[in-house]
């Protein structure tokens, strides 16, 4: 809500304080300003005008010139197109050299040959949003209803010198959506006792419940529910202060009776709801949950089938309003109406919510009834209301209100203990500051046992344990005078666990091995949920996503790391090295929450080496993206337990340059290339991805790390060159070496394949070089030739090798 | 001519030889022409058996002593050739320095995943514990236990994915408070705690927004935790990230698991206050909300508020980022163009 900061200052005494120093003040002691608005921004030398006397244009059909005075000794010529323009009138006037909304500059001119001091304003050409001026005006230019004196500018009789400060409200700070509890809040901060003006009727001496009955079917939903009768209502305008009032809020001035019930509003916070009497079919109302299907038409035109979940007032027969949403078309307030029923009441926030969302129309009322009211000034307001009808509509008030339900909140009696204030806080503050802060915020307490006994008003709904009283006192004291330390206390030795230190040592490895990271959405395509996943679980659905693209949550990361390839290739980017570390999701069951489990996956496509001055290019293969994964199981101390299986592999992955990637029984992931047909369909170069469960590596046992000496006797080299058959493998080969080389065999490296026609189709050549070492003496040649022997022999015989 | 004068001669005509030599193959053509058996020295010395037994040994001292002197001419000319040579090589392997290195390509971390390690590194040393939490939560931990009922106004505030009526994308880190809180045993000491990860919105994805963030929770709860406390810890944080001359300011705010709940600003960095666009020409960036636990959390967790408090705080690494890095659209960060996240290589702090 925008605080009028003339209006504010009506009920407190501001001291004349700049309004954005208001305003900064407000935002650090209890409620965020938005803005500070100046209605006048950008205007000048508008002033009024008073229309001596027209004559039609000669040259034109619709323009008028005028004769007005604008306070000089003698009165200019203006020429006018408005429809409504008359003699008489004391209208708005931009005199030459002004500058009007839009940061338009006016000039001295003439229009169809006739010279023109200047322009007529409508509303909207001083900055007034279309949505507020008064319908007589929309579509002409404005005429004050009263005589003004010509040459004084307009501003302050448009209310539009006041300055609007823009309260952005947390959904608890509901009670500053009215005057009155913006007063409250400004004069607790200034310490200030705001002042209201005392309601005051008349009363006639007609009864209200002579005039209507009413009951409640839905009490629970409605604590209260009063009526009032004004009768003999004058329709008209409302005076101008009213008008500025609600224009000045972004609410249009409509006629007088309705104008009050929005003008009470803004004061108290309380909506109204004013019915025509005389169209109502029977005067027994009936507050009760509509039936289902049961038609309305409210006052925007719209018709509306209600449900039972919706609350209605009904005419005894059919809904004349939706409860606290909006009224109905058929008693609307009309410029026939003579007599007035006023409503105060107060509805339940969340059936008014889902009211209001089901029928997507949310008004100044509903808004108020959802975040909830001031219960305490629900009678106040409707007195009000009937005041100011009695004032401006000579209307005349029924004696008393017509009670429905009303069943007021207790005012809640808190405890608030300096020492817990100043524990909380780390502060210093003394009982009689606290004291002082309290009697700001007019909170009735008392001094019992060095501890307040504190009465919560009711228009504090906010406030309901010593916690919410200890954050007035902070707030109103004001953080910036408080301390800043650190915590004492035992300490603590922090850390991390060894998932996350796992996780950091995987991602610092394939980092170091050239791969960027990446952080792609968890919630994928539904297509892309499931793919490269070896077995799926059911997919885990968003019920109501935003968009297709983000509604299932994934169960692999290349399908993420496939997008980010698709988005870099398209931007000339080809070389991509990318990895990411992410959960993945497996349904356990429906109404339970899924495994998330922490996995690490990478995508190679493009070039590893670039062509330069220096080198050749060469694109990327299966085995820089093994030597990378190498890499991190080497840090891991898991390199040698890892075996790369060439059955069960996944449909995305080539057959042949693919492989499953197991330690011991359990699965840890997947290294290969993309299927070429799926690479096809995607129109994507060669590409290499993996993926490995970090929580597999997480459960491997971890080996301490026992040094050993550097080796004091010289090594053996031996090479060894050897043919076999094409479906032979290296680790097959590898393998057997190791376990029959003998305990001085220390490493095994393959150094050479060869296929060709040569060595005999379906055949290959292979090379490994061999280091023998004995720790603790020099090696004879022997016992080398020895160990190459049973190699040989093994290989012979095993893998029918032919060792050349 | 006399034995001596003709060894004479034959030393003047030797050094000149050698000064004159051209490479190292004439130097020992010389060497072996001049000092060889069948050289002149040698030749004047078979003169010898002419002399008197007196002058033999005299005239022999001397042909040694113009044997050594050319020798070490020699000696000192292949110095000098050798010299020679190698400034030739160097001169011939010389390279252009300012030809680029041969390239070898180092990953860069992603930008957020660099500001959340960077944070966790801060409090850890601050001796917090780093919690990890569940991504997909339950309607009880992400919204109950942080006191925020079923119909409370806040649960419009962050609106949510939710995959069943109870199972939900979790929409703040916060629900790993009620975790810890439950499962800690304050006899073994005071709570200090940071629970980073991904959170989701219901939200379209533009400049402003993105449907998947970051957030990092912190939690202290002991004996006696002030909120003095939660401000000092917080101007830490922003003078970590932010740099060392930065202010920090607290305003009123409201979460429904925190009471007080603030907001808190740090004095612009871009402008150092005085105003301008990045502060919105306040002065003052909004960088993250805090508060002091509402004792309703610590109670559903089976924490005595009477005895035990403290703070709590939630931050925005994809925030923290756009404000430091000056980037203008949240998008970016899950993106991943290669442009966008290869210059976060420089290191940053
Ligand atoms: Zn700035």
């Amino acid at each position: 809500m925008k605080i009028s900061y003339q209006w504010l200052n009506s009920f407190v005494n501001l001291h004349e304080i700049d309004p954005q120093k208001l305003a900064d003040q407000v935002s650090l002691t209890g409620i965020e300003v938005a803005s500070v608005i100046a209605p006048d921004q950008g205007l000048k030398k508008i002033v009024v005008g008073h229309i001596l006397s027209t004559e039609p244009h000669p040259d034109s059909d619709h323009l008028t010139l005028c004769q007005v005075d604008i306070g000089e000794d003698e009165p200019v010529q203006i020429v006018c197109g408005a429809p409504n323009v008359a003699a008489d009138q004391y209208v708005i006037v931009a005199l030459p050299n002004s500058r009007i909304a839009g940061n338009v500059k006016i000039k001295r001119g003439k229009m169809r040959g006739q010279a023109s001091e200047g322009m007529i304003c409508s509303l909207q050409e001083i900055g007034f949003s279309d949505s507020v001026v008064p319908k007589a005006y929309q579509d002409g230019i404005f005429v004050f209803p009263e005589a003004e004196e010509a040459g004084q500018p307009v501003f302050p009789l448009l209310g539009m010198d006041d300055r609007m400060i823009d309260f952005d409200i947390t959904p608890n700070r509901a009670d500053t959506l009215g005057m009155h509890g913006a007063a409250w809040e400004v004069g607790a901060m200034l310490h200030e006792r705001p002042q209201f003006p005392e309601v005051k009727v008349t009363e006639s001496q007609i009864t209200t419940d002579s005039l209507l009955q009413v009951s409640v079917a839905e009490k629970s939903l409605v604590p209260q529910y009063l009526l009032k009768v004004v009768q003999k209502v004058k329709i008209q305008p409302s005076p101008l202060w009213l008008q500025i009032r609600l224009w000045n809020n972004g609410i249009r001035p409509i006629n007088n009776v309705v104008d009050v019930t929005n003008f009470v509003l803004l004061e108290y916070g309380q909506p109204l709801h004013a019915f025509d009497y005389d169209k109502l079919t029977s005067h027994q109302i009936l507050v009760r949950r509509a039936q289902d299907q049961e038609p309305i038409v409210t006052l925007d035109g719209e018709t509306r089938e209600l449900t039972s979940d919706d609350l209605v007032i009904t005419d005894g027969q059919k809904p004349v309003a939706i409860a606290g949403v909006m009224g109905g078309l058929t008693s609307e307030i009309t410029t026939e109406t003579q007599n007035v029923v006023l409503e105060s009441a107060v509805f339940d926030g969340t059936s008014i919510r889902k009211t209001a969302q089901r029928h997507n129309l949310h008004t100044e009322a509903s808004t108020r009834f959802e975040k909830g009211i001031d219960q305490g000034s629900t009678t106040e307001a409707l007195q009000r209301a009937a005041q100011l009808l009695e004032e401006i509509a000579a209307g005349e008030s029924s004696r008393g209100i017509l009670v429905g339900h009303q069943e007021l909140p207790v005012e809640r009696k808190l405890a608030l203990d300096p020492k817990h204030v100043n524990h909380v806080l780390g502060t210093e503050i003394t009982t009689a500051e606290i004291g002082g802060i309290l009697s700001d915020l007019g909170f009735e307490h008392q001094l019992e046992a060095d501890r307040y006994e504190v009465t919560v008003p009711l228009r504090r709904w906010d406030i309901f344990i010593e916690a919410d009283l200890i954050e007035e006192v902070a707030r109103l004291h004001g953080y910036d005078q408080l301390p800043s330390t650190l915590p004492v206390g035992v300490q603590t030795v922090g850390g991390y666990n060894r998932k996350q230190l796992l996780i950091r040592e995987v991602r610092q490895s394939l980092l170091a091995n050239g791969l960027d990271e990446v952080i792609s959405y968890a919630l994928v395509k539904d297509d892309e949920a499931a793919a490269f996943t070896a077995h799926p679980t059911a997919k885990i659905k968003l019920s109501w996503p935003m968009t297709q693209d983000h509604a299932v949550l994934r169960q692999n990361l290349i399908s993420g790391l496939l997008n980010d390839l698709k988005y870099n290739l398209a931007r000339q980017q080809s070389n991509v090295a990318i990895f990411e570390q992410g959960n993945v999701f497996r349904q356990v069951d429906e109404n339970q929450q899924p495994l998330e489990v922490p996995t690490v996956a990478a995508l190679w496509s493009g070039n590893v080496v670039d062509e330069s001055w220096i080198e050749k290019a060469r694109p990327v293969d299966f085995y820089d993206l093994k030597g990378a994964l190498t890499n991190l199981l080497t840090t891991l101390g898991l390199a040698d337990r890892v075996s790369y299986q060439t059955d069960e592999l996944l449909p995305e992955l080539h057959p042949g340059r693919a492989a499953k990637l197991m330690i011991g029984n359990q699965e840890l992931g997947f290294i290969g290339e993309i299927h070429p047909s799926l690479q096809h369909d995607r129109q994507l170069p060669p590409t290499y991805v993996l993926q490995l469960n970090l929580q597999v590596l997480l459960d491997q046992e971890q080996k301490p790390l026992v040094s050993e000496s550097a080796a004091k006797y010289p090594a053996v080299e031996r090479d060894m060159a050897l043919i076999v058959d094409h479906q032979v493998t290296n680790a097959e080969i590898a393998d057997l070496i190791t376990t029959n080389g003998g305990n001085y065999l220390q490493n095994v490296q393959i150094f050479d394949v060869f296929t060709g026609e040569a060595i005999g189709v379906h055949k290959k050549s292979l090379a490994y070089r061999l280091h023998f070492q004995n720790p603790i003496a020099t090696l004879t040649d022997d016992q080398v030739t020895q160990a190459m022997t049973k190699i040989q022999t093994a290989l012979q015989t095993e893998i029918n090798a032919q060792i050349r | 001519m006399g034995l001596k004068q003709q060894l004479e001669q034959l030393k003047a005509q030797g050094l000149e030889q050698i000064q004159n030599v051209k490479d190292a193959q004439e130097l020992n053509q010389i060497r072996v022409k001049l000092l060889g058996k069948k050289g002149p020295i040698t030749e004047v010395l078979r003169g010898m058996k002419d002399l008197s037994v007196d002058e033999r040994p005299k005239v022999g001292a001397f042909a040694n002593e113009i044997k050594q002197e050319i020798a070490g001419a020699i000696e000192k000319q292949v110095q000098v050739m050798d010299q020679l040579a190698l400034q030739q090589r160097l001169k011939h392997e010389t390279i252009d320095v300012t030809l680029p290195g041969r390239p070898v390509k180092t990953g860069t971390p992603h930008i957020l995943n660099q500001m959340i390690d960077d944070l966790e590194d801060l409090f850890v040393g601050l001796g917090y514990e780093v919690i990890d939490g569940p991504e997909v939560e339950t309607d009880h931990y992400n919204f109950e236990m942080m006191n925020i009922p079923k119909n409370h106004p806040a649960r419009d505030m962050q609106d949510t994915f939710y995959i069943t009526n109870e199972l939900l994308m979790r929409t703040h880190t916060s629900p790993n408070q009620a975790r810890t809180l439950e499962s800690h045993d304050f006899s073994k000491g005071p709570l200090k705690m940071i629970s980073p990860g991904r959170v989701y919105r219901r939200d379209t994805d533009d400049a402003t927004h993105s449907h998947q963030f970051h957030q990092i929770e912190g939690l202290v709860i002991d004996k006696h935790v002030t909120m003095a406390d939660l401000k000092g810890t917080l101007e830490v944080v922003a003078r970590h990230v932010f740099g060392n001359e930065r202010q920090i300011r607290l305003r009123p705010s409201y979460f429904p698991f925190t009471e007080p709940s603030i907001e808190v600003d740090i004095s612009c960095f871009a402008c150092g206050g005085e105003g301008c666009s990045v502060c919105k020409y306040t002065g003052w960036i909004e960088v993250l909300g805090a508060g002091m636990v509402h004792p309703n959390v610590l109670k559903s967790a089976g924490v005595d508020p009477e005895v035990y408090g403290g703070f709590a705080f939630g931050l925005g690494p994809d925030r923290f980022a756009m404000l430091k890095y000056g980037i203008n659209d949240i998008r970016e960060f899950y993106q991943n163009d290669l442009r966008f996240l290869q210059q976060f290589q420089q290191e940053v702090k």
